[in-house]
């Protein structure tokens, strides 16, 4: 019997396979496909400190290989993320929930992370700094070492429970990005958030999302999310969840290869809503042909 | 909603750029007319939502007009060629308001869904007429076959090359009817909303990415709240909808 149970900050998942922020989500819906105590954990949908209704439309475009999104965390706020939706989702699933949370000022990260840690259902926080910060001229957090840093010190000074940077790939050097957050107290890292992209529409001669740009996310990011966690391994010595166009259990074993604890599937799941459950049931199946005991042994294998 | 396999047993134009596929399947999770599939397509990301045209135990009818590459892909395909479907997605049609003599209208694209509707009404006693609205009389498509269920139907082209010449608002003062059911470009909703003397229900088309309520891709806001189109519509009420 191959072991497949991994551990991120002392939190047990029975398998890598996370669900990504964004498709899942408050993953009550993914219920009606199959049972989702079957997942390693659950990130759930992006939340901000205010009600979002998002971006308008279109949101998507098709590209070669995966797809653009401009959804604009759209979502219900996180008071009533926390009063409502996982609630919900703790009816049908007893295993860990990663609360994923965005901000666009210090003051919203601290405030929205502080509420998810109270909660009796939150496992673990992701901190999504790829939001534009409205107190610096709308610069991306994420983009700017010295304010991962202040935002990891702000937050870890307010959380109890382990803290996960989620990194945008959108940057020169991830590795300066991935050590401050390594400097601010981070307890681990989640890499890569979707890459900046756009499409035309040529009738028009204009862009097809309405918000012009869009993160592109599916297979065509995979070899780029695998480099940087490639890279981020070797220079930072914190626990990584590796995502970015992952679709199958052998992009899950590549992955941990290359340096991730935890694995997050995201676009896959919307082209195939079983797909978290096909890579969990393929999972130990690949890891037997490659002659492999316990899953951990994976994890930086390739260095 | 459910994922299967289904045969195509038949492939066939019917105008320039709009054809039907029937296809052989489960069928079961299929509940209401205006609902919709979604078709995952060969070395294409994202799967392509078709409306449901018509359906019985084992047998799903989808008319659809080539408008891209994934289209154009499925135009080409044969009978005994299978496509992985997501079925019985969306809200579909409410039938219990539609009165006694419902106002059907589709406008290109939009016909499709018409049909079963139309006979789900007729199985129910009603009396339904239908409009079918397009731009040339060459791009007409199940004129005969609506005109089989032996309902009035009304054909308008633009060009007046066939029927009314005109948009379906041309037609809407001659008929006499208790509510509303419509399908079909953005701009024709808007003019039979604003055209329409009753309630009625209007069928949107948005980009999606899943077609399942996963990943708030087509999200529009109505009086009532942020609404999924492929979750809580397509179908949205008159009374709801915010232009």
């Amino acid at each position: 019997m191959v072991k497949t149970a991994v551990t991120l900050s002392g939190i047990r998942l029975d398998n890598p396979v996370i669900p990504a922020s964004g498709t899942f989500g408050f993953g009550y819906e993914f219920a009606q496909w199959y049972d989702i105590n079957c997942l390693g954990a659950i990130s759930v949908k992006g939340t901000t400190r205010e009600p979002r209704f998002g971006n308008p439309a279109p949101r998507i475009a098709e590209t070669e290989g995966g797809m653009l999104n401009a959804v604009g965390l759209q979502n219900p706020g996180i008071d009533q993320v926390l009063a409502e939706e996982l609630p919900r989702l703790r009816e049908l699933y007893t295993k860990p929930i990663i609360h994923n949370i965005s901000g666009f000022s210090m003051d919203e990260y601290v405030e929205c992370c502080a509420k998810a840690d109270a909660s009796p259902h939150t496992d673990l926080i992701e901190v999504n700094v790829s939001c534009p910060n409205v107190h610096h001229g709308g610069m991306s957090f994420g983009t700017d070492p010295n304010m991962v840093y202040d935002v990891t010190r702000a937050v870890k000074a307010v959380c109890k429970k382990p803290v996960y940077l989620k990194l945008s790939p959108n940057v020169t050097d991830i590795v300066s990005i991935a050590k401050a957050c390594a400097e601010g107290g981070a307890d681990g890292l989640s890499l890569i958030n979707t890459l900046m992209g756009m499409r035309i529409d040529l009738k028009r001669r204009a862009p097809i999302l309405a918000n012009t740009t869009g993160g592109l996310s599916g297979p065509a990011v995979f070899p780029v999310a695998l480099r940087m966690v490639w890279q981020v391994y070797e220079a930072v010595d914190l626990p990584i969840i590796g995502m970015g166009g992952v679709s199958s259990a052998e992009d899950v074993v590549e992955m941990m290869l290359a340096g991730a604890t935890a694995v997050q599937v995201g676009a896959a799941n919307l082209t195939d809503p079983m797909a978290c459950k096909t890579i969990i049931d393929d999972l130990p199946g690949v890891l037997e042909r490659l002659g492999v005991q316990d899953i951990n042994e994976l994890i930086g294998g390739a260095h | 909603m459910k994922q299967g396999f289904f045969t195509i047993t038949d492939n066939t134009r019917l105008a320039p750029n709009t054809y039907r596929m029937v296809l052989a399947g489960d069928t079961s999770a299929i509940t209401a007319p205006g609902q919709f599939v979604n078709i995952a397509l060969t070395g294409k990301f994202l799967r392509r939502p078709i409306s449901v045209c018509d359906w019985e135990e084992g047998t799903l009818t989808i008319l659809y007009k080539v408008v891209g590459k994934g289209t154009a892909q499925m135009s080409e395909m044969v009978s005994g060629q299978t496509l992985d479907l997501l079925t019985g997605l969306g809200n579909g049609y409410d039938l219990d308001k539609a009165g006694d003599r419902p106002l059907l209208i589709g406008g290109g694209a939009g016909a499709p869904p018409m049909y079963a509707l139309a006979k789900h009404l007729l199985a129910r006693g009603k009396h339904p007429s239908v409009i079918l609205g397009f731009n040339t009389a060459a791009e007409r498509f199940y004129q005969a076959e609506f005109a089989a269920l032996g309902l009035p139907v009304t054909v308008t082209t633009v060009d007046g090359s066939a029927g009314t010449k005109g948009f379906v608002t041309d037609a809407m003062p001659a008929i006499d009817y208790t509510y509303i059911y419509t399908c079909g470009p953005g701009p024709m909703l808007k003019a039979v909303y604003d055209s329409s003397v009753t309630s009625g229900q209007f069928s949107f088309e948005e980009r999606m990415g899943c077609g399942f309520g996963a990943c708030m891709g087509c999200t529009c806001q109505t009086k009532y709240g942020n609404k999924r189109i492929c979750r809580e519509g397509p179908v949205l009420e008159k009374e709801e909808i915010l232009w």
